[in-house]
């Protein structure tokens, strides 16, 4: 495997990651995951670790800065399937991933992300308001 | 025991180490946290070889003391050495773009944690899991 499959469900990009990942897969996957959201303008992305054994620290913050990255193109990315050993083993490791957003599994981490995009959706309305009320103060 | 010996040249003997670190855990009837830590630490150790000293290698063996048994891993290389073993031992510490977590993240994970480093020559990190 050198590359991971990103396949798109509805307005939603799912990645399924798996046990042979190398290092230099994991940095190409996040600039493919990049592109194909800024492609296909998606607003939400699920990522699906429930079949790694492992999260070492390389992966561990190839996971955290692809969430801040989507973040910045102004999507959402919630991490499923987190086993309780890599969660155990994380905090013991001294990994940060704290901004990430988790979900024990796809169904809840969907629906997780469907309130996180709408939140989202909310605030651009509200920031919206705010600016045309504050135009017509202006004036 | 000797279970197995592996070569770090590549970026996949990372990967490499982490399967025979986990087949060597399952077989030894590690619990499946104490399998995961195992791995990680391997993971951990192996990529410092491949990013620091570019060549090196894993041992992975059955060790027995009195009446427990365990797992030790020796990774060796004939790397650059580490200058100053407790600033690299720091959380947070790295030379690369890496987290530095990799040595003070093992030696958390596993049982016993032993580094020996000579400027110039190499060096060598033991770790240690009991059953």
């Amino acid at each position: 495997m050198d590359k991971i499959p990103i396949l798109k469900i509805k307005d939603t990009l799912v990645v399924l990651l798996q046990d042979d990942l190398t290092d230099s897969i994991a940095i190409h996957f996040q600039e493919d995951l990049l592109k194909k959201i800024f492609a296909s303008k998606v607003k939400g992305v699920l990522i699906d670790i429930s079949l790694l054994g492992i999260v070492d620290s390389f992966l561990g913050r190839v996971i955290s800065d692809t969430a801040k990255m989507i973040k910045l193109l102004g999507a959402e990315l919630v991490l499923v399937g987190m086993s309780s050993s890599v969660a155990i083993t994380l905090v013991e490791l001294g990994l940060e991933i704290g901004n990430v957003s988790t979900s024990l599994d796809i169904d809840s981490g969907l629906e997780l992300l469907t309130a996180l995009v709408k939140s989202n959706a909310v605030k651009e309305v509200d920031n919206i308001q705010i600016t045309e009320e504050g135009k017509n103060d202006f004036i | 025991m000797i279970l197995f010996e592996l070569n770090i040249e590549e970026e996949k003997d990372i990967v490499a180490v982490r399967q025979k670190s986990r087949e060597a855990a399952v077989n030894l009837n590690f619990s499946f946290v104490d399998q995961t830590r195992i791995i990680t630490a391997a993971s951990e150790l192996s990529r410092n070889i491949y990013q620091h000293a570019i060549k090196g290698r894993a041992i992975i063996e059955k060790i027995s003391e009195g009446i427990k048994n365990g797992i030790m891993i020796t990774f060796e290389d004939e790397g650059p050495g580490i200058r100053d073993i407790y600033l690299a031992m720091k959380n947070g510490y790295s030379t690369t773009k890496s987290l530095g977590l990799g040595l003070s993240g093992s030696k958390r994970l596993m049982d016993e944690f032993e580094i020996y480093s000579t400027i110039g020559k190499g060096t060598k990190v033991i770790i240690k899991k009991w059953l």
